[in-house]
């Protein structure tokens, strides 16, 4: 430790402590929160452990910062530009706009866009788009990792493939394990739609593609031989539920690579939270294991905009998960199991991949840690159990699956990490989108008519409205557009670029005191395609 | 209908507010209308009861002419003239429209002292602001031409701004215009009183009555169609403002109206707490794009936006200029303008936002005059906005010309002729309306040109030119090259060259001049008009005769400069005459001469079916061969011996040049230079350029624009036809004696009053000022209109002007009168007056000494300024 920061000490403990608590200041480390009485203070001010290195990073940065802070700038204000924050916000955006004619039907998406800002270094959330190339439809995903980004990792590059081979009929999956058996040219199951920082792991690709393969020569074996309609909201249950299992299994099992096996112990021991969207045509399904959220803007009659929740959060605020989390264990529990809105007062999301913190046996959970490598071993958190851990597991991926028939007037559907629903009220958000998506030309008129409106007023509201405009002209990405509003907006709900600049600046340390990692994706539906269906049907 | 119509003003004038407007308005003639029946003929009938319509008919009446009827489709002053902001300026660029605006004010000033209707006439003053030292230049100038016309103007400080107007913020201002006789008014009273005026003096007026279409037989107004029956007369005038392009079209022989509409917005504020003074000085400020004006206590303020709103493009505008609504969000920008330069506005409470359309015309001067194709068709419309402010004098002009033939000022800048059908695209206006309107309260520089509506006529040569750097401006439709950018220098941006100094293509200039005065240039210039004369007898010659001044009956294969002249001996058109044969006449004009020259021919030559006008500009390409090295390109390819002795100047030969045949040469450049203009059938026109350039190589060659041709013609004294020469000055004013054969047996057309004028003595006269004590690199430049000064007296204004590479000074072309020191009579000009004077151009306000010439400059300082150049380099080949 260098001795300067030591200058610093109350100033940094304050903040630091001020993470661990939680509860005593506005803290948005809600997935996980470690109670104090298991982690010696004194520890924790000296050497700061590798499990807190998600939470803080090196002090040498830090001190910089605050060092920068107290004594060379503090009179002057450092502005991002409009083209810096422009640059910042655009950085992962990505745009996709299905081809009008895919070769098998008329999509009823147009296309979507998705964007994600980080506040963690690195960031923990992830995303994923890929049109199922074997059966019909799209499958959108966004993935709210915590302790890491190890889980939201994997289960963002696997999750998929699990749903798409659940969904694949028998003849097409024993095509392919033969293929695989003879060595012939795989059938390709998914057509990703990836932003260039999006990446896959090429060193635990065999590991995965062998487990895949497992789950489905099982299905294969299962499968008595009658052709079933295959229902996907039962094989998004069992997609979300086999990976869990394998990830749970990977890392019990090991790998004699060692990386691999201190990969797989990573991503069983931190977790992830998903919202899975599955479009074909006008059935829309949802699955959802967790906090984040899928939000359907249905534009009313009149051309206003109202939000259709598509998904329940597995929190705290849910009194059906609370209620579940009550019966699921011994009625002794029932106080301890949920604390502080927490799982056993530690994690915030009540399903969650990974985390095998919450799901394995104590007795499991020693046996791996002891044999796991050394970075395992003195890594406090893994270490850790729970409080109150007396009945696992604690804790599911089992998703819970919402199914919405697509009408005309349901527009665009936006799946959004927490880290924009705890900056956003669903309305505003589905109304910015709206507004966005339809242009501002629909924005009403003003006219004066018979009320006392001075020229100061009217140009104050005049203003505003450009301002409004001019965001809306300046990105080309509806998430983009979204992530703007979320950052920057102001008490009156318009983006106000100071406020945007200053969020943009702060150092990482900070940055995730302020908000949360942000990742959107919003799907836009081909009204026209959508009402021919209907019209079909009909 | 005096009493009908005095009785709306009446009504009207009891309750003079805004609001209560229409419905006054409503209940008086709604119920008389349908009582009233047409008067089967009348010798004039105007369509349009707004102030230009008003305004004709008081002027026709005045001067005496009866039978006048006056048609409105809805109520009186109740279109564009009734949104009018009202305010009176006669700060603006042009010096017709500042005469006519001069006119209006002193009319409205006296208007209700002689209808006792009143008119809201109120000398105000305004006050023109500047935020950049180019705006007040632009200032400057007006100031000075403003002073010479005797309108009171002086240029002021931002601190007296201030104490002239108690509310502005003038911490960003350099200074202001103040022009104290500036006056506001409501101008649909004006419009009001004036039809009182002209109905007392026996003009019929009808409100309710629709014009459908115009009967034309022969070329000739014979009637108008209304929705209550026809009128039969003999000269219709379209005043129909916004619906007047609609109208022209409706016609069986249409005519072409080019106007179109913008959506223009003014604010109306409820009164000040403690009203502002009613003679609080109207507020132009034009950086800021607004106007501000006292109205009723509180402010009507409105501008002129850089992203105008175009509308009535499809053209179903009836009568829906009532109720189109107001758009804040587009008013944002003038508005912020506003509370920038008013900040105490902020507590002021709005009345209203008005929607009012104005009409723009794609050169920003409105539209007055005959129809080409239609005889006794007049057009007064398009006034971008100043309706007000002209309405008088257009009126009056429009009136002089239908009375006595021409106007008594020059108004060929607003001729409906200076348009020919080309313009009258819809998508064409719409578009350059849009660069028009923002124009307005644009700084406006010298040599500005429209970036909207470009590229329709173009030479086939055009891309090949583009391709070597060409940078265009556009005449009448038609590209021509203005200089060529050689590769590897770059130019400003469009808005950073807008400069009032030495303008950063000077160099590029240079060269292109020095290389026609050293080698050869190739300018294309195909856009001159072009018309060919052929009879089957001698009736080609014969009127010919009757139209031009010059003796045309010359050999065959003779040029002849020469006027086209009317009745007072004033220039229709100058143009060059070759003879191709015994009967038929190759005839070359300026580029906007189309409608107007081909309108005049059709109307004096006979109709004769053995007498053939054609228009042929488009069938050839001209391209102009400048320079002493021209005659050897040319003999280079055509194998022809091209000596004076076989081709003297002012020749015309028809040969082959390279493969092409049939090209037609003519032994003249329109400059003073030695060259060759080519009129090559455009087949062909490809061929011979490139022909051209690749033999000229050895000589030099190099492309050239019409800047350096300006150049070169100006510092020879070649005087140009709608810059120095125009319908008001002779051939006797301008040293075009020669160019006149008043003896050639034949009374032509102006002979008379060239007679009179040579015995009588001219009252002006054309010459050339050469600017001494100017630094091109660091002064104003002079552009034209700028005041000359002669012995320290107002002696007349420019009408061009150049830089002569050749003389390293400006020249300036311009008129000098004599105005008598007693009563500002016009006095005769003598060549002795012209040589005694000393001489000053006034440029923005600071005077430059000038020498006057009557006869172009000798070449003796020229050559020797030559001889001194030789070097080394010039013994190697290029």
């Amino acid at each position: 430790m260098p001795a300067p920061t030591q200058l610093f000490f109350p100033l940094i403990r304050n903040c630091e402590l001020s993470r661990i608590y939680g509860t005593a200041c506005y803290c948005h480390h809600k997935h996980l929160c470690c109670s104090p009485t298991y982690i010696p203070q004194n520890r924790l001010r000296y050497t700061p452990h590798p499990a807190y290195a998600t939470f803080c990073r090196p002090r040498e940065n830090w001190w910089q910062y605050t060092q920068g802070r107290r004594y060379a700038s503090t009179p002057q204000k450092f502005y991002l530009t409009p083209p810096q924050v422009n640059s910042i916000l655009k950085a992962n955006e990505y745009s996709f706009k299905v081809p009008e004619f895919d070769g098998k039907n008329v999509s009823s998406i147009l296309g979507f866009d998705s964007n994600q800002l980080p506040a963690n270094a690195p960031i923990e959330d992830r995303r994923s788009a890929a049109t199922c190339l074997q059966t019909r439809g799209m499958l959108l995903g966004v993935f709210d990792g915590h302790a890491g980004c190890a889980c939201s990792q994997a289960v963002s590059e696997r999750l998929f493939y699990y749903i798409a081979v659940s969904l694949l009929p028998h003849e097409t999956l024993l095509e392919i394990e033969n293929a695989v058996e003879s060595g012939r040219a795989l059938l390709p199951i998914l057509q990703w739609h990836k932003h260039p920082n999006d990446y896959f792991s090429k060193e635990a690709s065999k590991l995965y593609f062998n487990s895949l393969r497992t789950y489905w020569q099982e299905l294969i074996d299962l499968n008595t031989g009658e052709s079933a309609d295959i229902d996907v909201k039962e094989a998004l249950i069992n997609a979300f539920k086999r990976l869990d299992n394998d990830i749970s299994l990977e890392a019990q099992v090991g790998d004699p690579n060692s990386f691999l096996n201190y990969l797989v112990l990573r991503v069983a021991f931190s977790g992830a939270t998903a919202c899975v969207a599955h479009v074909d045509g006008v059935d829309l399904h949802v699955a959802n294991t967790g906090d984040s959220r899928a939000m359907l803007g249905v534009q009313e009659e009149d051309g206003s905009w109202s939000a259709v929740t598509l998904s329940n959060d597995h929190n705290a605020q849910n009194e059906r998960e609370l209620e579940r989390l009550k019966l699921e264990h011994p009625k002794n529990e029932a106080k301890s199991v949920v604390k502080q809105d927490r799982l056993l007062g530690l994690l915030m999301p009540f399903r969650a991949f990974g985390d095998v913190k919450f799901k394995w046996s104590i007795d499991l959970q020693k046996r791996v840690i002891e044999s796991g490598p050394d970075q395992l071993n003195d890594n406090e958190y893994t270490k850790f159990i729970p409080p109150n851990y007396h009945t696992p597991p604690y804790l599911t991926a089992e998703p819970e699956v919402t199914y919405h028939r697509l009408r005309p007037q349901d527009k665009f559907l936006v799946l959004a990490t927490d880290g924009l629903w705890e900056t956003m009220h669903r309305q505003d958000v589905v109304r910015i989108v709206g507004e966005y998506l339809t242009g501002m030309h629909q924005q009403q008129p003003i006219a004066v008519g018979g009320y006392k409106v001075t020229l100061g007023q009217m140009h104050g509201l005049l203003t505003e409205r450009r301002a409004k405009m001019s965001s809306v002209f300046e990105d080309q990405n509806a998430a983009t557009h979204l992530i703007r509003h979320a950052v920057g907006n102001n008490e009156f709900g318009a983006v106000d670029h100071e406020r945007l600049s200053k969020m943009l600046s702060l150092p990482e340390e900070l940055a995730r005191m302020y908000r949360d990692d942000i990742t959107i994706i919003v799907v836009q539906f081909n009204s026209h395609v959508v009402g021919a269906y209907q019209n079909q049907e009909q | 209908m005096l009493y009908r119509l005095l009785s709306i003003v009446q009504r009207q004038r009891t309750s003079p507010g805004w609001q209560t407007w229409s419905s006054t308005r409503s209940s008086t003639s709604a119920t008389e209308s349908h009582s009233v029946t047409l008067p089967a003929q009348a010798y004039v009938v105007i369509c349009g009861g707004g102030i230009l319509g008003t305004s004709v008919a008081y002027h026709l009446s005045k001067m005496g002419w009866q039978d006048i009827v006056l048609l409105e489709q809805g109520r009186l002053a109740a279109g564009s003239t009734r949104f009018c902001a009202g305010i009176l300026s006669t700060a603006r660029h042009s010096s017709i429209e500042q005469k006519m605006a001069d006119y209006s004010n002193k009319l409205y000033c006296h208007l209700e002292q002689e209808t006792g209707i009143q008119t809201g006439y109120l000398r105000t003053g305004s006050i023109s602001l500047a935020q950049t030292q180019d705006r007040l230049i632009s200032l400057k100038r007006i100031n000075s031409r403003l002073n010479v016309v005797g309108i009171p103007s002086e240029i002021i400080s931002p601190k007296k701004v201030a104490e002239l107007h108690p509310f502005l913020n003038v911490h960003d201002l350099v200074g202001a215009l103040h022009v104290p006789e500036d006056a506001v008014v409501s101008s649909p009273d004006v419009a009001l009183a004036l039809a009182s005026a002209a109905s007392q003096n026996g003009v019929q007026i009808y409100d309710r009555t629709s014009v459908l279409h115009v009967l034309i037989k022969k070329g000739q107004v014979t009637g108008v169609e209304t929705d209550k029956g026809q009128i039969e007369c003999q000269y219709f005038v379209n005043c129909a403002g916004q619906w007047a392009y609609e109208l022209g079209l409706s016609n069986e022989e249409p005519v072409s109206i080019p106007l179109h509409a913008c959506e223009h917005f003014y604010l109306l504020t409820r009164p000040w707490e403690t009203p502002l003074q009613s003679n609080t000085p109207t507020i132009v400020d034009a950086d800021g794009r607004i106007y501000i004006r006292n109205w009723q206590g509180g402010i009507l303020s409105g501008g002129f936006e850089k992203n105008p709103k175009p509308i009535f493009t499809e053209g179903k505008n009836q009568l829906e200029i009532q109720n189109l609504r107001e758009d804040w969000d587009h008013f944002e920008p003038l508005l912020s303008s506003l509370l920038r330069r008013m900040p105490v506005l902020e507590t002021l409470e709005i009345l209203k936002l008005v929607n009012c359309p104005e009409t723009f015309t794609p050169d920003m001067k409105c539209i007055m005059g005959e129809s080409p194709v239609v005889q006794g068709y007049f057009v007064l419309a398009g006034m971008n906005s100043a309706g007000l402010s002209l309405g008088g004098g257009a009126g009056k002009f429009l009136a002089e010309w239908m009375v006595y033939g021409y106007p008594t000022e020059n108004v060929w800048e607003l001729d409906l002729q200076r348009f020919g059908a080309l313009q009258s695209s819809r998508t064409f206006l719409r578009h350059r309306v849009m660069e028009v309107m923002p124009l307005m309260y644009d700084l406006k520089v010298p040599r500005w040109d429209f970036q909207t509506g470009r590229q329709l006529r173009t030479s086939p040569l055009y891309d090949r030119l583009d391709a070597q750097g060409a940078r265009w401006m556009e005449k009448h439709g038609f590209e021509r090259p203005k200089y060529f950018v050689p590769p590897n220098k770059d130019l400003l941006a469009l808005e950073q060259s807008k400069t009032f100094y030495k303008p950063d293509w000077f160099d590029i200039v240079e060269s292109e001049v020095k290389c026609c005065k050293e080698a050869v240039c190739v300018i294309d210039m195909s856009s001159f008009t072009k018309f060919e004369i052929t009879s089957t007898g001698d009736q080609a010659l014969e009127s010919l005769q009757y139209l031009f001044s010059n003796d045309l009956d010359v050999p065959v294969g003779h040029i002849v400069h020469t006027g086209m002249l009317n009745e007072c001996g004033g220039y229709e058109n100058d143009c060059s005459i070759a003879r191709l044969n015994k009967r038929s006449f190759f005839m070359i004009s300026p580029t906007d001469q189309q409608v107007h020259c081909w309108a005049w021919l059709n109307k004096y030559m006979p109709k004769d079916s053995s007498l053939l006008l054609e228009d042929v500009t488009w069938k050839y390409t001209a391209l102009n061969l400048i320079g002493p090295r021209a005659v050897d390109v040319l003999s280079e390819l055509s194998y022809a011996p091209m000596t004076p002795d076989h081709f003297p100047t002012l020749f015309c030969k028809e040969m082959s040049v390279g493969y092409a045949n049939g090209i037609r040469v003519m032994s003249m450049t329109h400059t003073g230079e030695p060259g060759f203009m080519l009129y090559i059938p455009i087949e062909y026109a490809l061929h011979v350029y490139n022909e051209v350039m690749s033999v000229g190589q050895k000589y030099g060659i190099r492309n050239a624009g019409y800047y350096a041709l300006r150049s070169l013609r100006i510092e020879k004294f070649f005087a140009f036809w709608g810059q120095d020469l125009n319908t008001l000055t002779t051939p006797l004013e301008c040293g075009g004696e020669s160019r006149v054969k008043l003896e050639k047996g034949i009374d032509f057309i102006g002979r008379n009053a060239l007679l009179q004028q040579k015995q009588n003595g001219v009252y002006k006269r054309l010459a050339m000022f050469i600017l001494d004590d100017h630094d091109t690199d660091l002064d104003l430049w002079p552009w034209w209109g700028e005041p000359i000064y002669r012995n320290g007296k107002y002696a007349g204004k420019t009408t061009s002007s150049a830089y002569s590479y050749t003389l390293d000074r400006h020249v300036c072309l311009g008129y000098v009168h004599n105005f008598s020191e007693d009563n500002g009579e016009e006095q005769v000009v003598t060549a002795d007056f012209i040589n005694r004077g000393e001489y000053e151009i006034d440029i923005a306000g600071h005077r430059f000494q000038a020498k006057a010439k009557l006869y172009p400059v000798t070449s003796f300082f020229t050559h020797k300024r030559r001889k001194d150049d030789v070097e080394l380099s010039d013994f190697h080949g290029k």
